[in-house]
């Protein structure tokens, strides 16, 4: 644990996670992170069954990804949502997903790269 | 299986359902089929871009290229030109209507897109319950700008200058709020979070405690800074368990950082926060009932002035925000006043962010600049009303406000623009309403509310609205007379001017604004008895068309109470005064012989 003692220590460590974060220097091998969002919305959708299921499998499957629980989208019509990014290439999220669409996602989308239905289009812009 | 050389990417929002993007996915797949290049190119349904004034849209990967106004017969020359010849069919490419250029990329149309997000920044980015995927995203970077570059009257002036006002409803200017708790001298001052988000169908400030906490914890510190206080509150209603949970963790995480408690990077300021947590009672939603509420007391509210900024916790100057507010500090800080007031209109600044509930196809969270107009709204990002019926109207403010009709779908939604239209802002929630609700019953559940919600303590809000209450009660039991619409307006204004707080100063309001905009509606149900709308059960009768009924027995049989008599062949008939109006014939019906009359 590092405590932050100055505005140099905040800015540091935040090189230091992105870089892990984004596996840009530290390691050279990318991994597919995935979002599921888990927000009270989310939740009561069936987000919670669908993170570890999805867990588990790229597991059984021997796929290396980072799997990471965050708040909502946004996109309650459509809960539960997960977002997907494959190694350099935009984010791209899915919505409805139940086991049978997630298990696709895997096999189609994280696997292959190939898009299945269901996919909802980024309709906002956001400042960086 | 290898990845497929081509996408086509349709659009299925259920705006552009209507507008056969079915079809243009059938045809698709068939030339694809006809040309035998379906196993190289995909045909995708995807979920709503956003965008549904141009729709149906195409998009083509790769390329990102984007077709607009798509229909089922231009299929052929997408997969003929575009697939095949790798052509692009430049027909069907947007054209501003403006600058007349014609954009082909969905990374140039980014300006058409209606949402840009200031207070969702990094939900549904983050993992809410990691300090470090946070700061990855700079969290804390405006906090290390604001205690090491600014003085607390650089941060804000800052603040005043970008025109930030409050989300809670009000609208009061941040800036000037912080201004005058600086002022006001004290040893000990509070900043408090105001997270007791109650209006029925609203919930961002919940998705922003739940998605990214740090955003507020980082701007009640920057906040702590400016006014000269050590201390913060955030007052968080018990019925949000995720949001406080993710708090917890949040604050927990930033005390082991150093960037809660004392010495925050290494400046010499202290500043720690606190969650206190409401049971849910509505009033405590006002700043001073909110303030009792965590002092022990009652919820209930106290006359201003003194102000909080003044004499607010154990009578000491307080500076209440709302969570979005805080979630707006930040960038503001980084990004500079200039940026933040270049969006929204001239006297409202900066994105709103709207809950979308009730008949509209793309329920959720919203956030679009302030100035963009209810239309934009409802039938862009919403994706249009439920089931291709007609808007009605849309309640903003929730039980405060008011509600806006088809009149107002082209007005811009900021602070001013709504009081203009007999509503208000509120904290955000935006109920949709269609043809078949009745204006009548939906005052009558938003005062159903504030009944419930009214704390007791002044007599216009406490007996005044439980006496509207019953006014509207007998109007949709068709009882009411013309003159009861006079006394609903008489009462309505007189509990506005006399009540001790906003609660009871808006709580008429749904009745006053649906007065206004659907009088025809009130006098239709104290007139003639009847509900337009077929909502209201004692206005309505249940009628069997003699000439479409077949005689099946299907309604007799389904019918719950045995009010259907008829001989088999024969037409039937409905007893009214045995009818209890459940419906259930009406659906069983398969001859639309059964009407609401």
């Amino acid at each position: 644990m590092k405590i932050i003692n100055s505005p140099a220590d905040l800015r540091k460590l935040k090189e230091e996670l992105k870089a892990k974060m984004y596996g840009k220097d530290i390691s050279s091998k990318e991994k597919v992170r995935i979002r599921v969002h888990s927000g009270t919305s989310g939740l009561a959708s069936g987000a919670k069954a669908i993170l570890d299921f999805i867990t588990q499998e790229l597991e059984k499957r021997n796929i290396d990804a980072s799997v990471v629980r965050t708040g909502d989208l946004g996109y309650c019509f459509a809960e539960p949502t997960i977002e997907v990014t494959r190694p350099g290439e935009e984010p791209v999220v899915f919505g409805n997903v139940d086991k049978l669409k997630a298990d696709e996602i895997i096999e189609k989308y994280i696997k292959n790269g190939e898009y299945i239905d269901g996919i909802l289009p980024v309709n906002y812009q956001t400042i960086k | 299986m290898a990845q497929k050389k081509m996408q086509l990417l349709v659009c299925g929002g259920t705006g552009c359902n209507g507008l056969q993007s079915e079809a243009i996915l059938d045809n698709l797949k068939l030339e694809l089929e006809a040309n035998a290049l379906e196993n190289d190119v995909q045909v995708i349904r995807t979920g709503c871009f956003g965008l549904c004034s141009l729709g149906p849209i195409v998009k083509v990967i790769p390329g990102d290229v984007v077709y607009t106004k798509v229909g089922p017969d231009d299929a052929k020359e997408i997969v003929e030109e575009h697939v095949i010849k790798g052509r692009k069919v430049e027909r069907l490419f947007f054209k501003d209507p403006v600058s007349q250029k014609t954009l082909s990329a969905s990374s140039e149309m980014s300006a058409y897109v209606k949402q840009i997000r200031i207070v969702l920044r990094n939900c549904g980015i983050i993992d809410p319950e990691s300090i470090e995927e946070a700061i990855a995203h700079d969290a804390y970077e405006a906090l290390a700008k604001a205690l090491t570059e600014m003085t607390p009257a650089d941060v804000i002036k800052i603040i005043k200058d970008s025109g930030l006002r409050g989300r809670g409803g009000a609208g009061f200017p941040t800036g000037i709020k912080w201004e005058i708790a600086r002022k006001s001298k004290s040893d000990v001052k509070y900043v408090v979070c105001n997270a007791d988000e109650g209006d029925p169908g609203a919930f961002m400030d919940r998705s922003v405690l739940e998605g990214d906490p740090h955003a507020v914890l980082e701007a009640m510190i920057i906040c702590g800074y400016c006014i000269d206080a050590n201390n913060g509150l955030i007052y968080v209603r018990a019925e949000y368990p995720l949001a406080v949970a993710r708090l917890r963790t949040a604050i927990s995480q930033a005390r082991e950082y150093g960037l809660l408690g004392k010495n925050i990077m290494g400046t010499g300021f202290n500043f720690d926060i606190d969650i206190r947590f409401g049971a849910g009672a509505f009033v405590c939603g006002e700043e001073t009932a909110l303030i009792h509420s965590m002092e022990g007391l009652r919820g209930e509210p106290t006359l201003k002035p003194p102000f909080p900024a003044e004499s607010g916790y154990m009578g000491k100057p307080t500076n209440v925000n709302n969570v979005e507010t805080f979630a707006c500090v930040s960038p503001i800080i980084l990004k500079g006043s200039k940026w933040f007031s270049s969006i929204g209109t001239e006297k409202s600044k900066g994105t709103k962010v709207f809950a979308l509930a009730g008949k509209i196809n793309n329920v959720g969270l919203i956030e679009v600049p302030m100035g963009t107009t209810l239309r934009e709204v409802i039938y862009e990002i919403g994706g249009g009303i439920r089931h291709g019926k007609k808007f009605k109207a849309a309640q903003t403010g929730g039980p405060s406000g008011g509600c806006l009709t088809e009149k107002h779908l082209d007005t811009p939604i900021d602070f001013d623009n709504l009081v203009a239209a007999g509503s208000m802002m509120g904290s955000g929630g935006l109920i949709v309403m269609d043809e078949d609700d009745c204006m009548v019953s939906m005052a009558k559940f938003f005062l159903d509310f504030t009944v419930e919600e009214s704390c007791g303590k002044c007599s216009p809000c406490r007996i005044g609205n439980k006496r509207l209450d019953e006014l509207l009660e007998h109007i949709t039991k068709g009882k009411g007379t013309l003159a009861d619409l006079d006394r609903l307006k008489n009462m309505s204004l007189v509990i506005k001017d006399t009540s001790l707080c906003g609660l009871g100063q808006s709580s008429p309001n749904p009745v006053l604004s649906t007065l206004d905009n659907f009088r025809e509606e009130y006098e239709a149900h104290v007139i003639s008895r009847k509900c337009p709308a077929g909502k209201c059960r004692d206005l309505m009768e249940y009628f069997i068309i003699a000439e479409n009924c077949v005689g099946c027995t299907a309604c007799a049989r389904i019918c719950p109470v045995n009010a259907i008599t008829g001989e088999r062949k024969e037409p039937h008939l409905i007893n009214p005064s045995i009818c209890i109006k459940c419906g259930a014939c009406k659906e069983k019906c398969k001859f639309d012989a059964i009407i609401i009359r």
